[in-house]
């Protein structure tokens, strides 16, 4: 096996999962209009019932949609990661992932290359998403939108990562809906999305704890300060620790006889 | 019963050899002791009635699944030593159809040879050759979608040759498809087997689509019944056609569709 082989295969995974993006338009189309509902409707609202003090990274006093924008890239990275994660199990169930699996490739490179290929698709998203929401007049610093791309890489890489554990999990097709839901809306509301933490704080020292210690608010808060050219090394860490914990974990937990075995094993005969 | 299913054993090492294999779904038995080899050029049928364990053995070949017992070896590679690398000169079609179906077929077998680690330039021409030998060639640019259930086969045939395989595994291709379409998938297969030296490894509950001169492995509840020529094995179970013989082994009802 060739360092050419590698990469020849990569990007052909890569270009696969391109392509099939670009053939599901209501993927995408969903994928935008959850957000921006939040932003012009959700945000709408509470910018005159909600003042944001000037916490870091802001440095001025800024409107809620402004603050909601990082929590919203991140809401799309998370429900892009749980929808690959989706079609890995549709691909698993409808046989496709066989192809993949029959390569004479390691299986921990082919789930990286299905994982960089879900970050790219996120990140098409985004960008999509920040140009919109530009236009309904969210700026955010104009060099911030190059500046925040390594930490969307990463964090992209957390949700895809995290998505591919729930999968590695994961018995049969039917079951990871209702996963994606018990993950998705409980991990988006007790963050830092919608509200700084110290605003938790003041609501419940429980909520708090819990916002503290998800993730996803490690996750908008690495991108919000990477939008204003400041570190946070803390969610640097925080999001590090976690992309490489749930990639081990599901390249470890990974059996393509998943499904197909529970099925056999209480089929009356099998081929 | 011979150990071997071709007669070319003990001439040649064989493109695949599967010895002593045994697995279970659960507490229930799937194979057991399972062995046979398969030679360079040509096709062993793998015969066994639905639930004999056909598609369960193509599963450990090709590493879906880890074999608990047993050993694998895949032009003379264990799985057991080299890992995914036995899967280099292994080419498949699987029982699921596995096409993209929102991909062109040229898109389809791009991704696949990028799989197989093959430049761009190099893939468009074996795919025009792998398509053109199946007349497949002037469907390359449509969606997979709008191909009938023949065509989507041929072009997954098309697709596990396109790296040249040494050996190649066909799970119940024919499924499906109309009889001229079986024929002429069947005739395909044989042919190449002979002309490009691979050895085919076919699995399958028709007898029609087992040749004369191929050899056979006779699967039964996870059992390897009987193996060798089609001959030899009519020959043992005191059978005039290979039909009478498959029921004698199995006790099972012969299929209408036998030849």
């Amino acid at each position: 096996m060739t360092f050419t082989h590698y990469a020849r295969a990569f990007w052909g995974i890569v270009w696969r999962e391109l392509l099939r993006f670009l053939h599901q338009r209501e993927r995408f189309l969903a994928a935008l209009v959850r957000p921006l509902i939040w932003l012009i409707i959700f945000a709408a609202g509470f910018r005159a019932a909600l003042g944001i003090s000037i916490i870091p990274p802001y440095e001025t006093y800024i409107t809620y949609d402004v603050y909601i924008t990082p929590g919203l890239l991140a809401m799309i990275q998370l429900f892009n990661g749980m929808q690959s994660s989706l079609s890995m199990v549709y691909d698993r169930e409808m046989g496709s992932m066989r192809v993949l699996l029959t390569t004479p490739l390691p299986r921990w490179f082919l789930l990286i290359a299905r994982l960089f290929a879900g970050v790219l698709v996120s990140l098409f998203q985004v960008y999509t998403f920040l140009a919109i929401a530009y236009l309904c007049g969210v700026e955010l610093p104009l060099w911030g939108y190059l500046i925040a791309l390594p930490a969307l890489i990463l964090t992209g890489m957390m949700f895809g990562a995290l998505g591919m554990l729930l999968s590695s999990t994961i018995k049969q097709l039917e079951n990871f809906a209702g996963i994606m839901n018990f993950v998705i809306f409980p991990m988006f509301f007790a963050s830092s999305a919608l509200y700084p933490l110290w605003k938790m704080r003041e609501g419940s020292w429980i909520l708090y704890e819990i916002c503290f210690y998800n993730p996803f608010t490690w996750a908008v808060e690495l991108i919000r300060f990477s939008f204003y050219q400041k570190m946070n090394w803390e969610a640097l860490a925080v999001v590090a620790i976690c992309t490489i914990v749930f990639l081990g974990l599901s390249v470890w937990a990974y059996d393509p006889s998943r499904g197909i075995q529970q099925r056999k094993a209480t089929a009356p005969a099998g081929g | 019963m011979q150990d071997s299913a071709s007669g070319s054993a003990g001439t040649s090492q064989p493109v695949l050899s599967v010895q002593n294999v045994s697995y279970w779904y659960g507490a229930k038995q799937a194979l057991d002791d399972v062995s046979f080899n398969v030679y360079s050029g040509r096709v062993t049928a793998l015969l066994g009635p639905n639930g004999a364990g056909k598609s369960t053995l193509f599963s450990l070949i090709t590493r879906l699944f880890d074999a608990p017992t047993g050993r694998i070896e895949i032009d003379g590679h264990a799985a057991a030593e080299q890992g995914f690398k036995i899967l280099g000169p292994l080419g498949v079609v699987f029982q699921q159809p596995t096409l993209d179906l929102d991909l062109s077929v040229r898109q389809n077998l791009r991704y696949f040879a990028s799989l197989r680690g093959l430049a761009r330039q190099e893939a468009d021409v074996l795919m025009e050759k792998a398509l053109s030998s199946l007349d497949m060639a002037e469907r390359i640019g449509e969606k997979v979608r709008a191909l009938n259930g023949g065509h989507r086969r041929r072009v997954e045939i098309a697709r596990a040759l396109l790296h040249s395989p040494k050996l190649l595994l066909l799970d119940e291709p024919t499924i499906g498809l109309d009889d001229p379409t079986r024929d002429a998938i069947v005739r395909h297969i044989h042919k190449l087997a002979a002309s490009e030296n691979i050895g085919v490894l076919w699995a399958t509950h028709l007898f029609d689509e087992v040749e004369s001169d191929d050899a056979l492995v006779v699967i039964n509840k996870g059992r390897v019944v009987a193996s060798g020529d089609v001959a030899g094995i009519e020959k043992e179970t005191g059978s005039k056609s290979l039909a009478e013989a498959f029921r004698r082994l199995t006790g099972d009802k012969v299929e209408e569709v036998a030849a």
